[in-house]
């Protein structure tokens, strides 16, 4: 059965059977009427959720909501983070000084953070979007400032012997190599980020997936709230499947 | 063009962890010389390199070039390293082409030297290969190309082709010995080989371990027209081995 095997072979189809066993187990259980339909609500009823809020612009506007604010946070974070890591990577003094402070920092769970913020800026989308920033920027700084150190020296003292300074050596030799990691450090810490907005959203917010969900929760909706964690997981699904797009061109000499 | 190396020290570390890796270091190199230092493994022979490319600063002792003392890296020295030291994500053009760039030449003739660098290395075929598509010989042979196409006035190369298989030695060492006729290159070399010194270099310096120095200085005047005649001639090898003996002698394990 060689086409049954090339279909093994593909990397997406044992991948693919994984998820599609667990929405039979889904259905069967459903519609073996065992489970109440208030906890355990069926594939086809999340569905029908979907496509209510799809219709009537909800759904778009929530994730619209969610990956705006993601985007901007993490956007913070991932341009702040670049210059910061790599000055601690080069630079001793700089890294004697900020590493203490940022590993504290680190191990502040982020969410705690909420109640600060809110009393700081309120309810509005500044609160939410420095969750994000606290949330990931110092993942991002320290694991860029690692990648940094593990550029071989053979490749910075060519170039300072080939007459190059700081500056152009930063652009020419340190960027380009530590391009691959920066590129998964995002992509890891991303993921954060997009927890972070719903947590956020949980708390305090008037649209996004995280406040659709914990509306539905007030009227039990448990097909709304089902339908909000599966979209969840696909936007992220799709951004870090995005992540590993751009690294396989852009750092093809990396593979 | 006059390379001055002037009783230089070099110590690392300081208080009681302070070792002196190098004691009154002395020679020169002149305009079209190729000058190479042997020694065992420790001898402080990458050191010596390493000041001359004003990576490292002398403790005691100066370097000059045609009198100017050396305090930082510059463009003036090219260095090829032990380890392959391409940049993984250029191509074999482009790493030649890097020192070029970094020195802001034009993009015309930056293109043309680096045609004309890579024909000199034999390397034209693989201009678009990324250095993991290269065998280790080729791969030091861009790095060679890379540091002649930003012009030095010295080329300085620190056992550049300790890291191949004994065949590909031979060929890279034929192959830097045409480099040199044709290009009327300054060099100086690194390496452990005596015979690899011997082949190549007009002057040899022998150099021991702890604290390294120099012990024997050694002008080598035999007949290169052909290096695969040279290493089987009875002059080459009863000097090879009378430096050889030298060698022996200084490793402290062996003599005790
Ligand atoms: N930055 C440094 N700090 C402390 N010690 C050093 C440093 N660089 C070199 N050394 C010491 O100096 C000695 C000479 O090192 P060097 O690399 O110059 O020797 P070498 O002759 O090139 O040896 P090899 O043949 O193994 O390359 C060694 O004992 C090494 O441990
Ligand atoms: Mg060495």
């Amino acid at each position: 059965m060689p086409a049954f095997q090339r279909l093994i072979r593909h990397p997406w189809s044992l991948g693919l059977l994984g998820i599609l066993t667990v929405l039979l187990l889904w259905w069967i259980t459903t519609a073996s009427g065992s489970v109440n339909k208030l906890f355990l609500p069926s594939p086809q009823a999340v569905w029908l959720a979907g496509q209510q809020q799809w219709t009537s612009g909800l759904l778009l506007k929530d994730a619209l909501a969610s990956i705006q604010r993601v985007f901007i946070g993490f956007a913070m974070s991932a341009g702040l983070a670049l210059p910061v890591g790599i000055a601690m990577g080069t630079s001793p003094v700089i890294c004697r000084l900020l590493e203490p402070l940022m590993g504290l920092i680190r191990y502040m769970p982020a969410p705690a953070f909420i109640p600060l913020l809110i009393i700081y800026f309120g309810l509005d989308e500044l609160p939410k979007v420095l969750l994000i920033f606290i949330g990931t920027f110092f993942f991002n700084t320290l694991m860029i400032m690692d990648s940094v150190k593990f550029v071989p020296r053979e490749l910075m003292e060519t170039a300072r012997t080939l007459g190059g300074r700081t500056l152009p050596i930063l652009v020419k030799v340190v960027a380009p190599f530590i391009a691959p990691q920066v590129l998964d450090t995002y992509r890891i810490n991303m993921a954060s980020a997009w927890n972070l907005v719903i947590v956020a959203e949980l708390v305090a917010a008037t649209e996004g997936l995280g406040k659709r969900i914990s509306l539905a929760q007030r009227f039990l909706r448990t097909d709304e709230i089902f339908m909000g964690l599966i979209v969840i997981g696909l936007i992220g699904l799709l951004i870090d499947l995005g992540f590993r797009a751009v690294m396989r061109r852009a750092c093809a000499w990396a593979n | 063009m006059h390379l001055q190396i002037a009783d230089v020290s070099k110590t690392f570390g300081y208080g009681a962890r302070a070792k002196q890796v190098l004691r009154n270091v002395s020679f020169a190199v002149h305009s079209g010389e190729f000058v190479a230092l042997v020694g065992s493994s420790g001898s402080g022979k990458s050191t010596v390199m390493r000041l001359i490319a004003g990576l490292e600063q002398p403790s005691a002792g100066t370097i000059s070039m045609d009198g100017r003392p050396i305090t930082a890296p510059g463009s003036d020295r090219g260095m090829v390293f032990q380890k392959y030291s391409l940049y993984p994500w250029l191509t074999a053009a482009e790493n030649v082409a890097f020192g070029m760039e970094l020195q802001g030449r034009p993009r015309q003739e930056i293109r043309e030297r680096t045609g004309y660098f890579l024909e000199v290395v034999g390397l034209a075929d693989a201009a678009r290969r990324l250095p993991r598509e290269l065998s280790g010989g080729m791969q030091q042979r861009v790095a060679i190309a890379r540091a002649l196409a930003a012009e030095p006035q010295v080329l300085l190369l620190d056992e550049p082709f300790g890291a191949l298989d004994i065949q590909i030695r031979e060929s890279m060492q034929e192959f830097l010995h045409t480099l040199w006729q044709r290009t009327g290159l300054t060099a100086l070399l690194i390496t452990h080989d005596l015979e690899e010194a011997l082949l190549l270099a007009g002057t040899v310096h022998i150099m021991a371990p702890s604290p390294g120095r120099i012990v024997r200085s050694v002008r080598v005047d035999l007949d290169r027209s052909s290096l695969a005649k040279l290493r089987l001639s009875r002059p080459f090898l009863d000097l090879r081995e009378e430096l050889a003996a030298d060698l022996r002698g200084l490793e402290p394990a062996l003599a005790a």
